[in-house]
């Protein structure tokens, strides 16, 4: 049998839950063992080369490029992992939901303190993604099949969670790897 | 002579003195009922409904239902899991609960229940509701976004003669907590601590303090809410103030 094929993505994500994933220590050589990875930072592979059997995604929908690869990630994928609160809530880039957009981007990039005098203006090309009118959290754009919570997930939540995904066992989600913070 | 009434709770034979409730009675059997909106020793609101029971095969709040002869009480049944799950999971989404920069995360109550329950994400779409922050008073903030309306800081704070320091404010989903303004000043430093204490989540929260204790050493961070051993470590709490 072939060994299950992951993808990995951090949309408006830190990259701390990549880094969890990293933090599994020498159980990643295992890992190695285990599964072979795609596109994914990890291997820096840009874009699909086959159907992946799990995609986690890092962080929440901020603009119009996270919801492409989120639903490229659902299209080419059998199972997706919701990794971290940003992806499951919109995490701390979800503090900007209650603000006006106008507002968020006047202060970045016009009224802040640290930008330069002489130097205002909004961004504004096409090559640049469109922002949303607030942070989505992926479950809300497309269907996600497992959660793991946490900013970051535990590693041991992670390793046992993937091991049960690729095993079929159950998970033992043990009650100090489930955290909020 | 108190009068003793039997009852039994998933099956297992409990007694308990006569106008007991549910909740308490449960508990001097060594039975826990996940519970948020109650405080010990003052009198029920039944406002949360995370005690929610079935005694007698109906749905009942075990705060402030009190105990009757041969009550038969459900409590560790997957439907009354579910449904203290899905209650759970609208407080988080009908607020704004960010817990990884909440100053009440490892100690907060409805995150140490959603833990308890293995809530991985609520089911139900997250209302991100515009709230606001109040920090007006001098040794207390109010974060309305965490604020879940239980009413314990109305119930429970009061001034030395007997004014509420806390009251609701409009209805409906408008309704918030507000702090007396003619009474305002009455907010020590003793009853701050014990304002953010009794909040359960993070919206009560005492200023100049914050992140005092480290990750690992929070209340909830090795044991479920409702362990006998995390009891014990309320009731030590208790007596320190700095907190
Ligand atoms: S009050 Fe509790 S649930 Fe809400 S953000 Fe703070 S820690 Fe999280
Ligand atoms: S401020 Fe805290 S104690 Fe008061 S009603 Fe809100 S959540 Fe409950
Ligand atoms: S604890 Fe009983 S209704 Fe809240």
């Amino acid at each position: 049998m072939s060994k299950p094929v992951i993808a990995t993505a951090s949309l408006a994500g830190c990259f701390g839950c990549h880094m969890s994933i990293l933090d599994i220590d020498e159980r990643i050589l295992d890992l190695i063992e285990l599964v072979e990875f795609n596109k994914s930072p990890v291997d820096d592979i840009k874009s699909f080369h086959k159907i992946c059997d799990i995609g986690i995604i890092e962080g929440g929908c901020c603009n119009s490029e996270n919801i492409h690869v989120l639903k490229d990630f659902r299209k080419n994928c059998k199972l997706l992992v919701s990794l971290g609160e940003c992806a499951i809530m919109g995490g701390l880039p979800a503090l900007r939901n209650g603000i006006p957009i106008q507002e968020c981007l006047n202060e970045a990039y016009l009224d802040g303190l640290t930008v330069e005098k002489g130097n205002k203006i909004i961004p504004n090309d096409n090559e640049l993604p469109m922002i949303l009118d607030k942070v989505y959290p992926c479950h809300e754009v497309v269907k996600i099949d497992y959660f793991l919570p946490g900013c970051p997930p535990n590693a041991d939540l992670i390793w046992d969670a993937l091991v049960s995904i690729i095993k079929g066992t159950p998970m033992k989600l043990a009650y100090e790897t489930i955290k909020y913070d | 002579m108190s009068t003793k009434i039997n009852f039994t709770i998933d099956g297992k034979n409990c007694s308990a003195d006569k106008g007991m409730f549910v909740l308490g009675a449960a508990q001097k059997n060594g039975i826990y009922i996940p519970s948020l909106c109650n405080i010990e020793g003052l009198a029920p609101r039944g406002s949360c409904r995370v005690c929610t029971v079935k005694i007698n095969g109906k749905l009942m709040v075990a705060c402030s239902t009190p105990v009757a002869e041969g009550m038969k009480i459900e409590n560790e049944t997957e439907e009354l899991h579910d449904l203290r799950k899905q209650i759970i999971e609208l407080l988080f989404v009908e607020g704004n609960h960010l817990c990884p920069s909440c100053e009440k995360s490892g100690n907060c109550e409805l995150q140490a229940l959603a833990y308890r329950l293995k809530i991985m994400a609520p089911r139900y779409p997250y209302q991100f509701p515009v709230r606001e922050i109040d920090a007006s008073n001098p040794k207390l903030i109010k974060d309305h976004n965490r604020c879940i309306l239980c009413k314990r800081c109305i119930r429970a704070i009061q001034t030395d003669d007997g004014k509420n320091l806390f009251a609701f404010k409009q209805r409906g989903c408008k309704l918030t907590i507000n702090i007396e303004p003619s009474t305002s000043a009455a907010i020590t430093d003793e009853i701050a601590t014990k304002a953010a204490k009794i909040c359960p989540v993070g919206a009560l929260l005492k200023k100049e303090v914050g992140f005092v204790q480290p990750i690992g050493h929070r209340l909830y961070d090795h044991l479920p809410i409702g362990n006998t051993a995390s009891l014990n470590i309320i009731s030590s709490r208790e007596k320190d103030t700095n907190t």
